[in-house]
Protein backbone atom coordinates (compact mmCIF):
# COMPACT_ATOMS: atom_id res chain seq x y z
CA UNK A 1 0.00 0.00 0.00
CA UNK A 2 2.87 2.51 0.94
CA UNK A 3 4.74 1.78 -2.24
CA UNK A 4 1.53 3.75 -4.14
CA UNK A 5 2.18 6.70 -2.94
CA UNK A 6 6.06 6.76 -4.20
CA UNK A 7 5.16 6.97 -7.79
CA UNK A 8 3.32 10.21 -7.28
CA UNK A 9 5.86 12.97 -8.58
CA UNK A 10 7.10 15.08 -6.07
CA UNK A 11 6.23 19.01 -6.51
CA UNK A 12 9.94 20.17 -5.42
CA UNK A 13 12.55 18.30 -4.36
CA UNK A 14 14.43 18.49 -0.88
CA UNK A 15 16.19 21.42 -0.17
CA UNK A 16 17.06 21.44 4.08
CA UNK A 17 17.60 25.21 3.76
CA UNK A 18 13.73 26.39 3.63
CA UNK A 19 13.06 26.57 7.07
CA UNK A 20 9.47 28.13 9.39
CA UNK A 21 10.45 29.63 12.71
CA UNK A 22 8.66 30.85 15.37
CA UNK A 23 9.81 33.53 17.63
CA UNK A 24 8.64 34.38 20.85
CA UNK A 25 4.92 33.30 20.93
CA UNK A 26 2.77 33.80 23.90
CA UNK A 27 -0.62 33.43 24.50
CA UNK A 28 -2.70 34.91 27.27
CA UNK A 29 -6.40 33.79 27.77
CA UNK A 30 -8.01 36.55 30.13
CA UNK A 31 -5.37 36.55 33.28
CA UNK A 32 -3.96 32.78 32.41
CA UNK A 33 -0.75 32.56 30.72
CA UNK A 34 -1.14 29.44 28.35
CA UNK A 35 1.89 29.78 26.61
CA UNK A 36 5.11 32.08 27.13
CA UNK A 37 8.08 32.99 24.70
CA UNK A 38 7.80 29.55 22.66
CA UNK A 39 10.67 29.55 20.17
CA UNK A 40 10.75 26.61 17.58
CA UNK A 41 12.88 26.07 13.96
CA UNK A 42 11.33 23.29 11.89
CA UNK A 43 13.12 22.49 8.92
CA UNK A 44 11.96 21.62 5.52
CA UNK A 45 10.94 17.51 5.58
CA UNK A 46 11.49 17.48 9.18
CA UNK A 47 8.40 15.64 11.55
CA UNK A 48 8.41 17.62 14.51
CA UNK A 49 6.58 15.73 17.45
CA UNK A 50 5.48 18.25 20.11
CA UNK A 51 4.79 16.31 23.22
CA UNK A 52 3.57 17.39 26.47
CA UNK A 53 1.37 16.45 29.77
CA UNK A 54 -2.33 17.66 29.42
CA UNK A 55 -3.67 21.17 29.37
CA UNK A 56 0.40 22.06 28.58
CA UNK A 57 -0.88 24.84 25.24
CA UNK A 58 -0.04 21.93 21.99
CA UNK A 59 -3.06 22.48 20.72
CA UNK A 60 -3.38 26.47 21.63
CA UNK A 61 0.13 26.58 20.03
CA UNK A 62 -1.62 25.06 16.85
CA UNK A 63 -4.44 27.30 16.84
CA UNK A 64 -1.74 30.59 17.35
CA UNK A 65 -0.14 29.39 13.95
CA UNK A 66 -3.18 29.68 12.58
CA UNK A 67 -4.05 32.31 13.72
CA UNK A 68 -7.36 31.52 15.07
CA UNK A 69 -6.33 32.66 18.60
CA UNK A 70 -4.33 36.33 19.34
CA UNK A 71 -1.09 35.92 20.31
CA UNK A 72 2.39 37.57 20.42
CA UNK A 73 5.41 37.13 18.94
CA UNK A 74 6.24 36.32 14.87
CA UNK A 75 6.19 33.15 12.43
CA UNK A 76 8.81 33.17 9.79
CA UNK A 77 8.43 31.80 6.64
CA UNK A 78 12.05 31.38 4.37
CA UNK A 79 11.59 29.27 1.33
CA UNK A 80 15.23 27.62 -0.09
CA UNK A 81 14.12 28.54 -3.84
CA UNK A 82 12.94 32.18 -4.22
CA UNK A 83 13.74 33.40 -0.67
CA UNK A 84 10.26 34.23 -0.03
CA UNK A 85 9.43 35.18 3.59
CA UNK A 86 6.04 35.63 5.14
CA UNK A 87 3.62 33.59 6.16
CA UNK A 88 3.71 30.39 5.01
CA UNK A 89 0.38 28.19 3.39
CA UNK A 90 -0.41 25.89 6.16
CA UNK A 91 -2.34 22.62 6.22
CA UNK A 92 -4.34 21.86 9.50
CA UNK A 93 -5.57 17.97 9.67
CA UNK A 94 -7.86 18.88 13.51
CA UNK A 95 -8.13 15.80 16.17
CA UNK A 96 -11.40 15.81 15.56
CA UNK A 97 -14.18 17.26 13.55
CA UNK A 98 -17.60 18.18 16.13
CA UNK A 99 -19.51 18.07 13.24
CA UNK A 100 -22.93 16.50 13.57
CA UNK A 101 -22.36 12.53 12.50
CA UNK A 102 -25.57 12.95 10.74
CA UNK A 103 -24.91 15.61 8.46
CA UNK A 104 -25.03 14.30 5.00
CA UNK A 105 -21.68 15.93 3.77
CA UNK A 106 -19.89 13.40 1.71
CA UNK A 107 -15.74 13.11 1.71
CA UNK A 108 -16.33 14.44 -1.76
CA UNK A 109 -18.46 17.26 -0.70
CA UNK A 110 -15.94 18.60 1.56
CA UNK A 111 -13.04 18.64 -1.06
CA UNK A 112 -15.22 20.13 -3.28
CA UNK A 113 -15.81 22.89 -0.68
CA UNK A 114 -12.58 23.15 0.12
CA UNK A 115 -10.39 23.37 -3.09
CA UNK A 116 -13.14 24.13 -5.80
CA UNK A 117 -15.30 27.36 -6.76
CA UNK A 118 -18.11 24.99 -8.06
CA UNK A 119 -20.43 24.87 -5.08
CA UNK A 120 -21.08 21.46 -3.32
CA UNK A 121 -24.51 21.25 -3.68
CA UNK A 122 -24.13 21.27 -7.42
CA UNK A 123 -23.29 17.19 -8.90
CA UNK A 124 -19.36 17.13 -9.22
CA UNK A 125 -18.42 16.86 -13.18
CA UNK A 126 -15.92 14.25 -14.16
CA UNK A 127 -13.11 16.21 -13.86
CA UNK A 128 -13.64 17.80 -10.44
CA UNK A 129 -14.22 13.84 -9.05
CA UNK A 130 -10.76 12.42 -10.34
CA UNK A 131 -8.97 15.57 -9.32
CA UNK A 132 -10.52 14.68 -5.72
CA UNK A 133 -9.80 11.30 -5.86
CA UNK A 134 -6.21 12.10 -7.02
CA UNK A 135 -5.64 14.13 -3.63
CA UNK A 136 -7.19 11.28 -1.74
CA UNK A 137 -4.51 8.88 -3.12
CA UNK A 138 -1.94 10.38 -1.28
CA UNK A 139 -3.09 9.14 2.15
CA UNK A 140 -4.65 5.83 0.39
CA UNK A 141 -8.16 7.16 0.74
CA UNK A 142 -9.69 7.32 -2.74
CA UNK A 143 -12.17 4.57 -1.88
CA UNK A 144 -13.77 6.70 0.96
CA UNK A 145 -14.58 9.29 -2.27
CA UNK A 146 -18.24 8.94 -1.85
CA UNK A 147 -19.15 8.00 1.77
CA UNK A 148 -20.71 10.08 4.32
CA UNK A 149 -18.11 11.91 6.91
CA UNK A 150 -20.54 10.90 9.61
CA UNK A 151 -19.53 7.52 8.85
CA UNK A 152 -16.11 7.09 8.15
CA UNK A 153 -13.89 5.31 11.30
CA UNK A 154 -11.42 7.34 13.22
CA UNK A 155 -8.48 6.09 11.08
CA UNK A 156 -10.47 6.80 7.90
CA UNK A 157 -11.11 10.27 8.85
CA UNK A 158 -8.38 11.49 9.74
CA UNK A 159 -6.42 10.02 6.46
CA UNK A 160 -9.13 12.32 5.10
CA UNK A 161 -8.30 14.92 6.79
CA UNK A 162 -4.69 14.50 5.91
CA UNK A 163 -5.34 14.26 2.25
CA UNK A 164 -7.88 17.90 2.31
CA UNK A 165 -4.41 19.23 3.95
CA UNK A 166 -2.32 18.21 1.38
CA UNK A 167 -4.52 20.02 -1.35
CA UNK A 168 -2.66 21.97 -2.44
CA UNK A 169 0.61 20.83 -0.70
CA UNK A 170 1.41 23.06 2.09
CA UNK A 171 4.89 24.59 3.51
CA UNK A 172 3.73 23.70 6.79
CA UNK A 173 1.33 20.98 7.76
CA UNK A 174 -0.08 20.90 11.36
CA UNK A 175 -1.44 17.91 12.76
CA UNK A 176 -3.10 17.26 16.22
CA UNK A 177 -3.68 13.49 16.57
CA UNK A 178 -6.58 12.08 17.90
CA UNK A 179 -6.33 10.67 21.79
CA UNK A 180 -8.82 8.29 20.55
CA UNK A 181 -11.00 6.41 17.86
CA UNK A 182 -7.95 5.04 16.08
CA UNK A 183 -6.35 1.61 16.60
CA UNK A 184 -2.59 1.08 17.03
CA UNK A 185 -2.27 -0.74 13.49
CA UNK A 186 -3.99 2.08 11.95
CA UNK A 187 -1.65 4.65 14.19
CA UNK A 188 1.47 2.85 12.86
CA UNK A 189 0.15 3.30 9.22
CA UNK A 190 -0.94 6.81 10.04
CA UNK A 191 2.90 7.74 11.11
CA UNK A 192 4.65 5.64 8.53
CA UNK A 193 2.24 7.50 5.55
CA UNK A 194 3.00 10.72 7.01
CA UNK A 195 6.59 10.32 7.18
CA UNK A 196 6.62 9.27 3.96
CA UNK A 197 5.05 12.29 2.57
CA UNK A 198 7.39 14.26 4.38
CA UNK A 199 9.98 12.80 2.62
CA UNK A 200 8.35 13.22 -1.12
CA UNK A 201 6.64 17.01 -0.76
CA UNK A 202 9.34 18.49 1.58
CA UNK A 203 6.81 19.16 4.39
CA UNK A 204 7.46 20.76 7.76
CA UNK A 205 5.43 18.96 9.38
CA UNK A 206 4.24 19.80 13.53
CA UNK A 207 2.36 16.57 15.17
CA UNK A 208 0.86 17.12 18.45
CA UNK A 209 1.36 13.25 19.62
CA UNK A 210 0.00 11.61 22.52
CA UNK A 211 1.63 8.29 21.60
CA UNK A 212 5.30 9.21 22.47
CA UNK A 213 6.39 4.92 21.37
CA UNK A 214 5.54 5.96 17.99
CA UNK A 215 6.89 9.27 18.10
CA UNK A 216 10.10 8.00 19.28
CA UNK A 217 10.03 6.27 16.08
CA UNK A 218 9.02 8.54 13.90
CA UNK A 219 9.78 12.12 14.63
CA UNK A 220 13.03 13.55 13.62
CA UNK A 221 12.56 16.23 16.49
CA UNK A 222 10.79 16.24 19.54
CA UNK A 223 9.50 19.30 21.61
CA UNK A 224 8.63 18.76 24.92
CA UNK A 225 6.52 21.52 25.44
CA UNK A 226 4.55 22.60 28.81
CA UNK A 227 3.74 26.53 28.78
CA UNK A 228 6.91 26.78 27.14
CA UNK A 229 9.47 25.00 25.62
CA UNK A 230 11.32 22.84 28.21
CA UNK A 231 13.25 20.56 26.49
CA UNK A 232 13.81 19.90 22.29
CA UNK A 233 16.36 17.89 20.41
CA UNK A 234 16.56 14.70 18.59
CA UNK A 235 14.35 11.63 20.38
CA UNK A 236 17.41 10.53 22.04
CA UNK A 237 18.03 13.75 23.62
CA UNK A 238 14.42 14.44 24.54
CA UNK A 239 13.33 11.37 25.83
CA UNK A 240 16.59 11.02 28.27
CA UNK A 241 16.03 14.95 29.90
CA UNK A 242 15.17 14.66 33.19
CA UNK A 243 11.76 16.82 32.69
CA UNK A 244 10.69 14.32 30.18
CA UNK A 245 11.37 11.36 31.95
CA UNK A 246 9.59 13.37 35.47
CA UNK A 247 6.25 13.45 33.21
CA UNK A 248 6.22 10.52 30.99
CA UNK A 249 8.66 8.09 33.09
CA UNK A 250 11.43 6.36 30.91
CA UNK A 251 10.05 5.43 26.80
CA UNK A 252 11.62 2.57 24.88
CA UNK A 253 13.95 4.08 22.50
CA UNK A 254 14.07 0.58 20.73
CA UNK A 255 14.36 1.11 16.98
CA UNK A 256 16.11 4.87 16.06
CA UNK A 257 16.13 3.63 12.26
CA UNK A 258 13.24 5.64 10.10
CA UNK A 259 11.25 3.03 7.49
CA UNK B 1 -48.29 38.18 -13.47
CA UNK B 2 -51.24 38.44 -16.00
CA UNK B 3 -48.83 35.32 -17.79
CA UNK B 4 -49.09 33.48 -14.57
CA UNK B 5 -53.14 33.29 -14.18
CA UNK B 6 -53.58 32.41 -17.37
CA UNK B 7 -51.27 29.88 -17.19
CA UNK B 8 -53.00 28.22 -14.19
CA UNK B 9 -55.63 28.13 -16.01
CA UNK B 10 -54.61 26.21 -18.31
CA UNK B 11 -52.60 23.91 -16.63
CA UNK B 12 -54.68 23.61 -13.07
CA UNK B 13 -58.72 23.90 -14.79
CA UNK B 14 -59.82 22.57 -10.38
CA UNK B 15 -61.88 24.53 -8.32
CA UNK B 16 -59.59 25.94 -6.05
CA UNK B 17 -57.22 27.50 -8.67
CA UNK B 18 -60.13 29.85 -9.54
CA UNK B 19 -59.44 32.54 -7.24
CA UNK B 20 -56.65 34.92 -7.85
CA UNK B 21 -55.68 35.02 -3.70
CA UNK B 22 -55.15 30.78 -4.39
CA UNK B 23 -53.41 31.57 -8.23
CA UNK B 24 -50.96 34.31 -5.87
CA UNK B 25 -50.60 31.53 -2.59
CA UNK B 26 -49.66 29.01 -4.88
CA UNK B 27 -46.97 30.73 -6.50
CA UNK B 28 -45.40 32.10 -3.69
CA UNK B 29 -45.41 28.18 -2.11
CA UNK B 30 -43.72 27.98 -5.85
CA UNK B 31 -41.23 30.47 -4.13
CA UNK B 32 -40.77 29.75 -0.23
CA UNK B 33 -39.98 25.95 -1.50
CA UNK B 34 -36.68 26.39 -2.70
CA UNK B 35 -36.01 29.68 -0.78
CA UNK B 36 -36.99 27.96 3.01
CA UNK B 37 -35.32 24.36 1.43
CA UNK B 38 -32.22 25.51 0.46
CA UNK B 39 -32.03 28.10 3.85
CA UNK B 40 -32.50 25.04 5.63
CA UNK B 41 -30.42 22.89 4.96
CA UNK B 42 -27.44 24.75 6.89
CA UNK B 43 -29.57 26.08 9.39
CA UNK B 44 -30.14 22.52 10.18
CA UNK B 45 -26.41 21.34 9.78
CA UNK B 46 -25.49 24.45 11.73
CA UNK B 47 -27.39 23.94 14.36
CA UNK B 48 -29.40 27.07 14.22
CA UNK B 49 -32.77 26.06 14.49
CA UNK B 50 -32.80 27.74 17.84
CA UNK B 51 -31.39 30.94 16.25
CA UNK B 52 -33.96 31.05 13.32
CA UNK B 53 -36.69 30.34 15.91
CA UNK B 54 -35.19 33.24 18.28
CA UNK B 55 -35.43 35.98 15.05
CA UNK B 56 -38.85 34.79 14.29
CA UNK B 57 -39.63 35.90 17.51
CA UNK B 58 -38.16 38.75 18.16
CA UNK B 59 -39.89 40.55 14.89
CA UNK B 60 -42.74 40.91 17.66
CA UNK B 61 -40.35 43.53 19.38
CA UNK B 62 -39.87 44.53 16.07
CA UNK B 63 -43.36 45.24 15.08
CA UNK B 64 -44.00 47.17 18.62
CA UNK B 65 -40.81 49.57 17.98
CA UNK B 66 -42.30 50.17 14.18
CA UNK B 67 -45.42 51.27 15.91
CA UNK B 68 -43.47 53.21 18.62
CA UNK B 69 -42.11 55.46 15.82
CA UNK B 70 -45.41 55.73 14.02
CA UNK B 71 -44.82 53.65 10.72
CA UNK B 72 -47.99 52.11 9.05
CA UNK B 73 -45.96 49.39 7.55
CA UNK B 74 -43.37 47.69 10.53
CA UNK B 75 -41.99 45.77 8.20
CA UNK B 76 -38.37 47.78 8.11
CA UNK B 77 -38.42 48.49 12.15
CA UNK B 78 -38.72 44.47 11.78
CA UNK B 79 -35.87 43.85 9.21
CA UNK B 80 -33.71 46.56 11.38
CA UNK B 81 -34.30 44.84 14.84
CA UNK B 82 -33.81 41.38 13.71
CA UNK B 83 -30.29 42.52 11.79
CA UNK B 84 -29.38 43.97 15.09
CA UNK B 85 -30.26 40.99 16.99
CA UNK B 86 -28.71 38.55 14.44
CA UNK B 87 -25.43 40.41 15.41
CA UNK B 88 -25.63 40.98 18.80
CA UNK B 89 -25.62 37.14 18.99
CA UNK B 90 -23.52 36.38 16.64
CA UNK B 91 -21.00 38.98 18.66
CA UNK B 92 -22.04 37.60 21.99
CA UNK B 93 -21.55 33.83 20.58
CA UNK B 94 -17.56 34.66 19.70
CA UNK B 95 -16.16 36.17 22.81
CA UNK B 96 -18.47 34.77 25.36
CA UNK B 97 -17.26 31.10 26.74
CA UNK B 98 -21.16 30.12 27.86
CA UNK B 99 -23.02 27.70 25.33
CA UNK B 100 -24.67 29.45 22.52
CA UNK B 101 -27.95 27.87 23.86
CA UNK B 102 -28.02 29.76 26.93
CA UNK B 103 -27.00 33.16 24.61
CA UNK B 104 -29.91 32.60 22.34
CA UNK B 105 -32.04 31.74 24.89
CA UNK B 106 -30.60 35.06 27.03
CA UNK B 107 -32.16 37.52 24.23
CA UNK B 108 -34.98 35.38 23.04
CA UNK B 109 -36.56 35.33 26.04
CA UNK B 110 -35.59 38.95 26.47
CA UNK B 111 -36.67 40.35 23.16
CA UNK B 112 -40.49 38.31 22.94
CA UNK B 113 -40.85 39.72 26.63
CA UNK B 114 -40.36 44.03 25.52
CA UNK B 115 -42.54 43.15 22.29
CA UNK B 116 -45.11 41.54 24.28
CA UNK B 117 -44.95 44.32 26.62
CA UNK B 118 -45.30 47.16 24.21
CA UNK B 119 -47.49 45.58 22.14
CA UNK B 120 -49.78 44.86 25.38
CA UNK B 121 -50.17 48.21 26.49
CA UNK B 122 -53.75 49.25 26.09
CA UNK B 123 -55.25 45.93 25.53
CA UNK B 124 -54.97 46.00 22.04
CA UNK B 125 -53.19 42.60 20.93
CA UNK B 126 -55.37 40.98 19.38
CA UNK B 127 -54.45 43.30 16.08
CA UNK B 128 -51.61 41.58 15.95
CA UNK B 129 -52.66 37.95 15.91
CA UNK B 130 -51.87 38.09 11.99
CA UNK B 131 -47.93 38.22 12.79
CA UNK B 132 -48.39 35.12 14.71
CA UNK B 133 -50.41 32.30 12.78
CA UNK B 134 -49.53 34.28 9.09
CA UNK B 135 -51.41 35.02 5.78
CA UNK B 136 -50.47 33.15 3.07
CA UNK B 137 -53.70 33.92 0.86
CA UNK B 138 -53.15 37.39 1.66
CA UNK B 139 -49.93 37.72 -0.18
CA UNK B 140 -50.36 40.22 -3.10
CA UNK B 141 -48.51 40.72 -6.20
CA UNK B 142 -45.52 42.72 -4.62
CA UNK B 143 -45.26 40.55 -2.13
CA UNK B 144 -44.77 37.85 -4.85
CA UNK B 145 -42.04 39.98 -6.36
CA UNK B 146 -40.44 40.62 -3.01
CA UNK B 147 -40.62 36.56 -2.52
CA UNK B 148 -38.93 36.60 -5.94
CA UNK B 149 -35.97 38.66 -4.90
CA UNK B 150 -35.51 36.85 -2.30
CA UNK B 151 -34.92 33.90 -3.47
CA UNK B 152 -32.73 35.49 -6.76
CA UNK B 153 -30.41 36.54 -3.57
CA UNK B 154 -30.28 32.99 -2.03
CA UNK B 155 -29.26 30.85 -4.94
CA UNK B 156 -26.92 33.72 -5.56
CA UNK B 157 -25.78 33.58 -2.01
CA UNK B 158 -25.42 29.74 -2.15
CA UNK B 159 -23.55 29.52 -5.61
CA UNK B 160 -20.74 31.95 -4.18
CA UNK B 161 -20.47 31.13 -0.80
CA UNK B 162 -22.28 27.58 0.00
CA UNK B 163 -18.31 25.93 -0.11
CA UNK B 164 -17.30 28.32 2.77
CA UNK B 165 -20.51 27.90 4.88
CA UNK B 166 -20.27 24.06 4.50
CA UNK B 167 -16.44 24.13 5.68
CA UNK B 168 -17.14 26.22 8.89
CA UNK B 169 -20.01 24.31 9.55
CA UNK B 170 -17.65 21.18 9.27
CA UNK B 171 -15.16 22.74 11.46
CA UNK B 172 -13.91 26.57 12.34
CA UNK B 173 -10.34 26.02 12.67
CA UNK B 174 -10.19 23.83 9.30
CA UNK B 175 -11.73 26.76 7.47
CA UNK B 176 -9.76 29.46 9.07
CA UNK B 177 -6.33 27.27 7.76
CA UNK B 178 -7.92 27.62 4.54
CA UNK B 179 -8.16 31.21 4.84
CA UNK B 180 -12.20 31.47 5.70
CA UNK B 181 -13.08 34.60 8.09
CA UNK B 182 -14.94 32.61 10.08
CA UNK B 183 -16.13 35.29 12.46
CA UNK B 184 -17.47 37.44 9.71
CA UNK B 185 -19.34 34.55 7.86
CA UNK B 186 -20.91 33.47 10.53
CA UNK B 187 -22.03 37.00 11.24
CA UNK B 188 -22.93 37.29 7.74
CA UNK B 189 -24.76 34.18 7.41
CA UNK B 190 -26.78 35.44 10.84
CA UNK B 191 -27.96 38.47 8.70
CA UNK B 192 -28.71 36.88 6.22
CA UNK B 193 -31.01 34.31 7.80
CA UNK B 194 -32.70 37.02 9.80
CA UNK B 195 -33.50 39.20 6.82
CA UNK B 196 -35.12 36.16 5.09
CA UNK B 197 -37.06 34.87 8.07
CA UNK B 198 -38.17 38.21 9.31
CA UNK B 199 -39.71 39.27 6.08
CA UNK B 200 -41.55 36.00 5.42
CA UNK B 201 -42.98 35.99 8.67
CA UNK B 202 -45.63 38.30 7.59
CA UNK B 203 -46.94 35.07 5.17
CA UNK B 204 -45.78 32.21 7.07
CA UNK B 205 -46.15 33.02 10.86
CA UNK B 206 -44.02 33.70 14.02
CA UNK B 207 -45.36 30.44 15.77
CA UNK B 208 -44.52 28.50 12.36
CA UNK B 209 -42.00 29.67 10.49
CA UNK B 210 -39.25 27.89 12.14
CA UNK B 211 -40.85 24.20 11.27
CA UNK B 212 -40.93 25.36 7.50
CA UNK B 213 -36.99 26.09 7.75
CA UNK B 214 -36.50 22.96 9.90
CA UNK B 215 -38.80 19.77 9.24
CA UNK B 216 -37.68 20.16 4.82
CA UNK B 217 -33.93 19.69 5.40
CA UNK B 218 -33.94 17.58 8.58
CA UNK B 219 -37.07 15.35 6.83
CA UNK B 220 -33.89 15.25 3.98
CA UNK B 221 -30.98 14.58 6.06
CA UNK B 222 -32.28 10.85 7.10
CA UNK B 223 -32.34 10.23 3.49
CA UNK B 224 -29.46 11.66 1.88
CA UNK B 225 -26.10 10.93 1.81
CA UNK B 226 -24.59 13.96 0.06
CA UNK B 227 -25.15 17.46 -0.28
CA UNK B 228 -26.58 17.85 -3.57
CA UNK B 229 -29.32 14.99 -2.66
CA UNK B 230 -29.72 17.11 0.56
CA UNK B 231 -30.64 20.15 -1.34
CA UNK B 232 -33.10 18.05 -3.76
CA UNK B 233 -34.83 16.22 -0.99
CA UNK B 234 -35.41 19.45 0.95
CA UNK B 235 -36.70 21.50 -1.67
CA UNK B 236 -39.02 18.71 -2.81
CA UNK B 237 -40.72 17.86 0.61
CA UNK B 238 -41.14 21.37 1.40
CA UNK B 239 -42.87 21.78 -2.18
CA UNK B 240 -44.66 18.44 -1.79
CA UNK B 241 -45.53 20.27 2.03
CA UNK B 242 -46.36 23.19 0.60
CA UNK B 243 -48.86 22.11 -2.62
CA UNK B 244 -50.83 19.69 -0.32
CA UNK B 245 -51.19 22.11 2.34
CA UNK B 246 -52.40 24.72 0.34
CA UNK B 247 -55.24 22.48 -1.48
CA UNK B 248 -56.27 21.00 1.76
CA UNK B 249 -56.51 23.77 3.62
CA UNK B 250 -58.85 25.49 1.36
CA UNK B 251 -60.76 22.95 1.30
CA UNK B 252 -60.82 22.38 5.07
CA UNK B 253 -60.73 26.28 5.93
CA UNK B 254 -57.44 25.90 8.41
CA UNK B 255 -54.31 28.47 8.34
CA UNK B 256 -52.38 27.70 5.23
CA UNK B 257 -49.11 27.84 6.95
CA UNK B 258 -49.97 25.30 9.45
CA UNK B 259 -51.77 23.15 7.54
CA UNK B 260 -48.26 23.23 5.38
CA UNK B 261 -46.21 22.61 8.29
CA UNK B 262 -48.32 19.46 9.38
CA UNK B 263 -47.82 17.83 5.91
CA UNK B 264 -43.56 18.70 6.09
CA UNK B 265 -44.32 16.71 9.78
CA UNK B 266 -46.04 13.87 7.70
CA UNK B 267 -43.61 13.70 6.03
CA UNK B 268 -40.56 13.88 8.09
CA UNK B 269 -42.01 10.98 10.17
CA UNK B 270 -41.89 8.66 6.65
CA UNK B 271 -37.96 9.58 6.38
CA UNK B 272 -37.65 8.72 9.90
CA UNK B 273 -39.48 5.16 9.35
CA UNK B 274 -36.87 4.79 6.19
CA UNK B 275 -34.36 5.22 8.52
CA UNK B 276 -35.18 2.79 11.19
CA UNK B 277 -35.43 0.31 8.43
CA UNK B 278 -32.22 1.13 6.95
CA UNK B 279 -30.36 0.75 10.62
Amino acid sequence: MIKTITKIKPQSPACGLCCTKLEHFGVNRGKTEILKDVNLHIHCGELTALIGPNGAGKTTLLKAILNEIPHSGELKFLDAKDCRTGHPLVGYVPQRLDFDAGSPTSVLDLFVASISNMPAWWLANRRLREKVRGSLARAQAEHLLDRRLGDLSGGELQRVLLALALEPIPDLLLMDEPVSGVDQRGMELFYRMVSNLRQQYDLSIILVSHDLTLVARYADRIVFLNQTVLSSGTPQQVFTDEKVVQTFGRIPLIDMNHC
Amino acid sequence: MEIWYSLVNHLLPFEWSQHIFMKNALLAVLLVSPLFGILGTLVVNNRMAFFSDTIGHSSLTGIAIGIIFGLSDPLWAMVIFSILLAVTISMVKNSVKASTDTIIGVFSATAVALGIVILSRGGGFAKYSNFLIGDLLSITARDVTMLALLLVAIIALWILMFNKLLLVSVNPTLALSRGIQVRWLDTFFCVVMAIIVTVSIQWLGILIINSLLVLPAAAARNISRNMFQYHLYSISIIFIAGLAGLICSYYWGTATGATIVLFAALLYSGTLLTKFRLN
